[in-house]
């Protein structure tokens, strides 16, 4: 396929798995705001939000203070944050026109009927929280049905494998970078710095990938920060897991190199993270330090976009 | 302005034979329904994303080109005649580029001035001399018809460069077909849906001699941003070809490569929707990045086809089209069956004096302009504007043309108050390929759904209809 179609089903994948993860970001945020200022500490959730989404430096060249209503709208709408939900999703939009061929009406009607129902949106704002609410369960729908579509309808070649390698990469990307701004609060007990206040962090952090219920059914136990940890890097029956996106883009690039006949640097690359996190436990990377594990693994993460955008997309 | 001949109620106000099925059922169905799936059609149309974008109208960056859901129907038998026609119009077409750009038989016979030619923005001296597969230049011709009459079918304009409009030929007759079931179930409407095949299959048969038995056709667009963009991933999507954008393709050695995820692969056949200004940085606008350095030399050394050729403009040009039927008699020695509408070339003196005298009366086009920009109708225009063209002539007679208004034929329409007659044209798809020449029956049908108005181009608010034709 032409490397220009493949590229932008690429980041069409991302952008709508970014527009999701925002979502949920700024859902998660607004639950854990809203409780009485004891049981979160004085921490300023927003600009945590801010750093989870990776846009904390561009945000305060626009604004002076990270309250509610400026991230909400910097994250939502603001066209200067280039992964706002609304850039994603004329992102995605625009990527999507390019390579309506490669597309199954299904998929072209998700994204083509979510942006027309979007526009009123981006005209008129979200008026009230409850306006915002149904706005950030849209953008979490259509995600969804994006991805069933492309999952019951795309034809299993080399347009399906691409834009899985979108969505994995863009997904472990996003579990990362959560884990990289709330470690602190996932350390062992006994390094423990925080205390009771955290809880609502670790519901705040599972809700964020959707993985609050699977918590309870993977360890049938109450909230252990190392759990979560372990939830979210090892556990590969956890979708949203570093794990099982590594499995996944490791079983996506494979069969891109078995139709090709061709295995190269991003089919090696991806099965060495992919190693790393097999014959990893979280005591040792507690021992490492988990900061530094993520903070490896980030970058690890974004040479795998470049490599795989070298090999394939240009 | 003459009453305009109505294609149902004929003149006279006898009710047409291929509309009586039709007629019929209006009756018998209630406004409301007809109101409702109007509407169901325009739900459809945006869902589809069917939209286009107007140049200069940041407003509304895409938008529908309204449908009518009424049908405009003709009989077998016209089309018959107008098929024939058309046949014989795009042979003189092909004919008349082959020879301009090759022994210029035409020329020496004095039936058109040089300077029409050499001087003529869109002619391409890149084309003097070089061959191309079957001697084909207009692989797909759009050729505007319009009738004044039931008798004769008349060229409006010619269009043999980049014609568009073919996907609401074809998504119209979907469309139709899921909310008229019944309506088809009265007729026998000839199917248009092989309109792909036979495009693809025209495409095949021009591929270069260096072409290997099964050559790769692929579709160039301008992009996302070109106005036509929903027809380009249409059409590329129905013949199962690469939409490909100048960044995907790469000249080597003369031959012409897309980058795909497995390396470089050869193309062999491009149907390119680009003007010939943009195609090679290298030999027209150096400005482009829409087109392909090194295609032209690609094209000089016969390792790519590209459909249409280059330097087609020279044949449907308008100061070219007021000879056309000399063309036809010249390269054909027939008389041609499609009638041209009598044209006055402002470069010369006797008509441009006519003309200057009778501006009120009459339609005056540049004769580089195109999609209803520029253009006087002098019936509807007031004094300011006419005064302001008349300076604009005198300036610069050799830039215009001018016909009389004609009273296009109508067809109904739904209107805000019900049923209305409105003024249609017709443009038919002409597939020339190395053996045959193939017309799918039926066209675009635009109407101007203004009371009275006769622009019927769709960035001038103008819609589209359903062709019929019918299969007796």
């Amino acid at each position: 396929m032409l490397s220009r179609t493949a590229e932008n089903l690429y980041w069409l994948a991302r952008s709508v798995e970014r527009a999701e993860y925002i979502a949920r970001t700024i859902d998660a945020t607004l639950r854990v705001t809203a409780l009485p200022a004891a049981y979160i500490g004085k921490t300023n959730e927003w600009e945590s939000a801010l750093l989870t989404a990776g846009v904390s430096a561009s945000f305060h060249e626009n604004y002076q203070e990270a309250t509610e209503a400026n991230v909400v709208e910097y994250l939502s709408f603001s066209t200067a944050n280039p992964s706002s939900i609304k850039n994603c999703i004329e992102n995605a939009r625009l990527n999507a026109r390019s390579v309506r061929t490669a597309l199954t009406s299904e998929m072209w009607d998700t994204i083509n009927g979510a942006w027309l129902e979007l526009q009123e949106v981006w005209s008129k704002g979200t008026a009230s929280r409850e306006e915002l609410a149904k706005f950030l369960r849209f953008v979490q729908e259509t995600s969804l049905r994006f991805d069933g579509s492309a999952y019951r309808t795309m034809l299993r070649n080399d347009a399906y494998w691409f834009s899985r390698l979108g969505l994995h990469l863009e997904r472990a990307d996003n579990t990362a970078r959560i884990l990289d701004v709330k470690y602190h609060v996932l350390l062992p007990e006994e390094e423990h710095v925080g205390g009771p206040l955290d809880y609502y962090q670790w519901t705040s952090i599972l809700r964020s990938v959707s993985a609050l219920t699977a918590y309870h059914w993977v360890y049938r136990e109450t909230l252990k920060p190392w759990l979560i940890a372990d939830l979210l890097i090892l556990n590969d029956t956890l979708p949203r897991s570093l794990a099982s996106c590594y499995g996944n883009l490791v079983r996506n690039l494979d069969q891109i190199g078995v139709a090709y006949g061709r295995q190269g640097p991003s089919q090696r690359h991806a099965r060495g993270i992919r190693n790393r996190l097999e014959h990893s436990n979280m005591d040792d990377i507690f021992q490492h330090g988990v900061h530094e594990f993520i903070q490896e693994f980030l970058a690890d993460n974004s040479r795998l976009g470049e490599i795989i955008t070298r090999q394939y997309l240009i | 302005m003459a009453v305009a001949f109505d294609e149902m109620n004929g003149p006279g106000g006898d009710l047409r034979p291929a509309y009586q099925e039709l007629s019929r059922w209006l009756d018998e169905t209630p406004p409301e329904a007809l109101e409702y799936r109007r509407q169901e059609a325009e739900l459809l149309f945006r869902r589809i994303g069917i939209t286009f974008a107007v140049y200069g109208d940041s407003e509304a960056q895409e938008r529908l080109i309204p449908f009518d859901v009424i049908p405009r129907i003709m009989s077998g038998k016209e089309w018959t005649i107008l098929e024939k026609g058309l046949k014989q119009r795009v042979r003189a077409l092909n004919m008349f580029l082959r020879d301009i750009y090759h022994g210029r038989d035409i020329l020496r016979a004095n039936i058109i001035p040089e300077d029409l030619i050499f001087q003529n923005d869109v002619f391409r001296p890149e084309m003097n001399g070089q061959s191309v597969p079957h001697d084909v230049y207009v692989h797909i011709a759009g050729i505007d018809i319009v009738r004044t009459d039931p008798n004769h079918f008349i060229v409006l304009e010619d269009n043999a460069r980049t014609p568009s409009g073919v996907s609401y030929m074809l998504e119209n007759r979907e469309i139709m077909m899921r909310l008229f079931p019944d309506l088809f179930a009265r007729h026998r409407v000839a199917p248009v849906e092989r309109y792909p095949d036979a495009l693809l299959s025209t495409l095949r048969s021009v591929a270069p001699n260096s072409a290997s038995s099964e050559p790769t056709v692929a579709l160039l667009t301008p992009g996302v941003y070109n106005s036509a963009y929903y027809e380009h991933s249409f059409l590329a999507d129905k013949l199962g070809i690469e939409l490909v954008e100048g960044r995907d393709l790469i000249v080597k050695n003369d031959e012409v490569f897309m980058r795909t995820t497995e390396g470089l692969k050869r193309v062999d056949v491009i149907y390119r929707r680009l003007d010939d200004d943009f195609l090679d940085p290298l030999t027209f606008r150096p400005d482009s990045v829409l087109g392909v350095p090194g295609l032209m030399s690609a094209y000089a050394a016969g390792n790519i086809t590209l459909a249409n050729a280059v330097g087609t403009g020279i044949s449907d040009d308008k100061a070219i089209y007021s000879y056309m039927p000399e063309i036809v008699k010249f390269y054909l020695s027939e008389e041609p069956i499609l009638k041209n509408v009598q044209t006055w070339r402002c470069r010369e003196p006797k008509d441009l004096s006519y003309v200057l005298d009778n501006l009120s009366d009459l339609v005056v086009k540049e004769v580089h302009g195109s999609g209803g920009y520029g253009m006087l109708i002098g019936p509807a225009a007031t004094k300011a504007t006419i005064e302001a063209f008349r300076d604009k002539l005198k300036r610069e007679p050799e830039g215009f043309i001018a016909q009389p208004t004609l009273a296009l034929s109508t067809c109904p329409t739904c209107t805000a108050s019900g049923l209305a007659p409105r003024h249609v044209d017709l443009r038919p798809f002409v597939l020339t390929g190395s053996q045959t020449t193939t017309i799918v029956p039926g066209g675009l049908t635009r109407v101007a759904l203004k009371e009275g108005s006769l622009v019927v181009n769709s960035s001038q608010g103008g819609g589209t209809k359903d062709t019929w034709i019918l299969d007796e």
